[in-house]
């Protein structure tokens, strides 16, 4: 699913992101991403969503090679990316549902199947019966929930999370969790980026380890200790 | 991996997609709605300005046409061609096949006028002569009244041996039309340089609108949105301003015609005419909208252009 080929990212006045990184992540896996902060978790992700293009080495996601993809084509390649951020980015001038609807009026579905989907995936994170409210009216985690159910609507097969949990508390970061862990079980990946190391290895997942922008641990492949 | 094939939606998605797009944009300039309404009054009067000005000349020369039509011709007589020679040369023009009607206003007839409407009363009577030659007024019939044809009457009376100078009273039509061409040309340059006005107003407005909006289209583009998907909704916003913008500059002119056309009408009568003073055809009244619905599109498809493209999501 997602395929890092010696990858770096260097800003502009030499700022290194990333700093040769090999990575391979298979479709349907659960991954964290964790590391101090400033490690390149954002980064790395940005690289996968596009948001970002490295500077050096080849990034393949869901069988594209996101170095030659062209900046027109880059819209079709967020449509299979579901993203989930720490300040959930809603639109505080829509209700809830319009929110959800997103992503799929910007892929241009009729209104019928945009009600049904994103009923779905309300329904999914507990918030259906705040379909017309403002996001402003609701909690924290509750806002995060909507970012979510916005991210999986249109059915991504690959989800992008940076800090979910970061500005929750340890009893709703865990639902959290546990939501994404449903997405998991029915077949999405998903690439999450945390530095709540305690909540991470609860999950019981692969964890990969950034330091400086550079990989340098992965518990698929030995046994990390990083606190 | 397979890749999803890109979904062609069918023609009826489509056009439902336009037109939402085009009613929440229009919902969306309803919601601020004075500011909406001054940028509109803006171009309306921006626009209005050479409307108007070409409503008014197309008026002029329908005025103008129908005076040519009157053409008449003064003959101005020798010195030495008295008023008896004067009065029998009218009664033989009077026959003649192209013309309708002789006046003689003789020398003494209009030394009087002049004495009494010049002011010049004293320096004339200081004159031991009449300095005033003899004046035949002539009507030519109605079919010898358009131009070409009463020059050759002119022509004609230029060879009487009575005649000294000859003189069609179309020289003033003609001068008018020319001031009119020359005002047509005016209400062009002024159309473009308003025009390019209108322009900037809906660029600078759109580009506010596109400041103001920064957070959504940065997460409109996160998720995945095409640039096309983000330029819709001010393309159409573009276009209302441009459409309401030229309904103001209708409505304008409009007003002003109707509180210009019972003075215009009094003026008429006074010269015993039943000229009536035309409003907005539909044909300029459709240019005026649409030119004004695409100057708005063009203006914030500048604006969309420049700005869009320099917003990306981090």
């Amino acid at each position: 699913m997602i395929h890092f080929d010696n990858v770096s990212k260097r800003y502009p006045g030499g700022h290194t992101g990333l700093s040769h990184v090999n990575l391979r992540i298979d479709a349907e896996e659960m991954v964290f991403l964790t590391g101090h902060s400033g490690a390149g978790k954002s980064t790395l992700l940005k690289l996968i969503g596009l948001l970002e293009r490295s500077s050096a080495g080849q990034v393949h996601v869901n069988g594209r090679n996101l170095t030659r993809l062209k900046n027109r084509q880059i819209p079709y390649h967020r449509r299979e990316v579901g993203m989930i951020f720490q300040d959930h980015r809603l639109l505080f001038d829509r209700t809830v549902f319009d929110n959800v609807a997103l992503p799929l009026v910007v892929s241009g579905l009729g209104h019928k199947e945009i009600g049904r989907r994103v009923r779905a995936a309300l329904d999914k994170v507990g918030l259906l019966h705040k379909e017309r409210a403002a996001p402003v009216t609701l909690s924290g985690g509750e806002q995060q929930r909507v970012g979510i159910a916005r991210a999986v609507v249109s059915k991504p097969p690959l989800v992008l999370a940076d800090e979910p949990t970061g500005n929750l508390d340890p009893e709703l970061s865990q639902e959290i969790m546990n939501l994404f862990s449903d997405f998991n079980r029915v077949g999405v990946t998903l690439l999450i980026a945390s530095h709540d190391i305690a909540l991470i290895r609860g999950m019981n997942k692969r964890i990969l380890t950034l330091s400086n922008g550079a990989l340098v641990a992965d518990s698929k492949t030995e046994t990390v200790d990083v606190t | 991996m397979s890749r999803k094939p890109r979904i062609i939606f069918p023609v009826h998605i489509r056009l439902q997609r336009h037109a939402q797009v085009a009613l929440s944009s229009l919902g969306r300039l309803s919601r601020n709605a004075l500011s909406s309404l001054m940028t509109c009054a803006v171009i309306g009067i921006a626009l209005a300005l050479p409307v108007g000005l070409h409503v008014m000349l197309h008026n002029l020369q329908q005025v103008s046409g129908s005076w040519e039509s009157g053409a008449s011709i003064s003959v101005f007589l020798k010195q030495k061609v008295s008023e008896e020679q004067a009065a029998s040369l009218a009664e033989k023009l009077r026959k003649h096949q192209r013309i309708q009607e002789v006046q003689l206003i003789t020398r003494s007839d209009a030394l009087q006028e002049f004495q009494r409407q010049s002011g010049f009363a004293d320096a004339l009577q200081a004159l031991d002569y009449n300095p005033l030659p003899n004046l035949l007024f002539i009507q030519p019939k109605t079919d010898f009244t358009t131009a070409e044809k009463a020059q050759q009457l002119v022509q004609e009376l230029r060879l009487l041996p009575e005649a000294d100078i000859v003189q069609l009273d179309l020289q003033w039509v003609r001068r008018l039309q020319a001031i009119t061409i020359i005002a047509q040309r005016a209400v062009v340059v002024l159309t473009a340089l308003l025009s390019m006005a209108v322009l900037l107003i809906v660029g600078n407005t759109i580009r506010l609108e596109i400041q103001n909006r920064r957070t959504e289209i940065e997460i409109t583009k996160l998720i995945g949105a095409t640039n096309a998907f983000i330029r819709r909704p001010f393309l159409y916003t573009g276009f209302w301003y441009g459409l309401f913008g030229g309904l103001i500059a209708w409505s304008l002119v409009a007003l002003a015609i109707s509180l210009l056309s019972g003075p215009v009408a009094t003026l008429a009568q006074l010269y015993q005419s039943s000229f009536d003073l035309s409003n907005l055809d539909a044909t300029t009244a459709l240019i005026l909208l649409g030119g004004s619905s695409l100057l708005g599109l063009l203006g914030s498809w500048m604006a969309v252009g420049r700005h869009l493209s320099a917003i990306q999501p981090s």
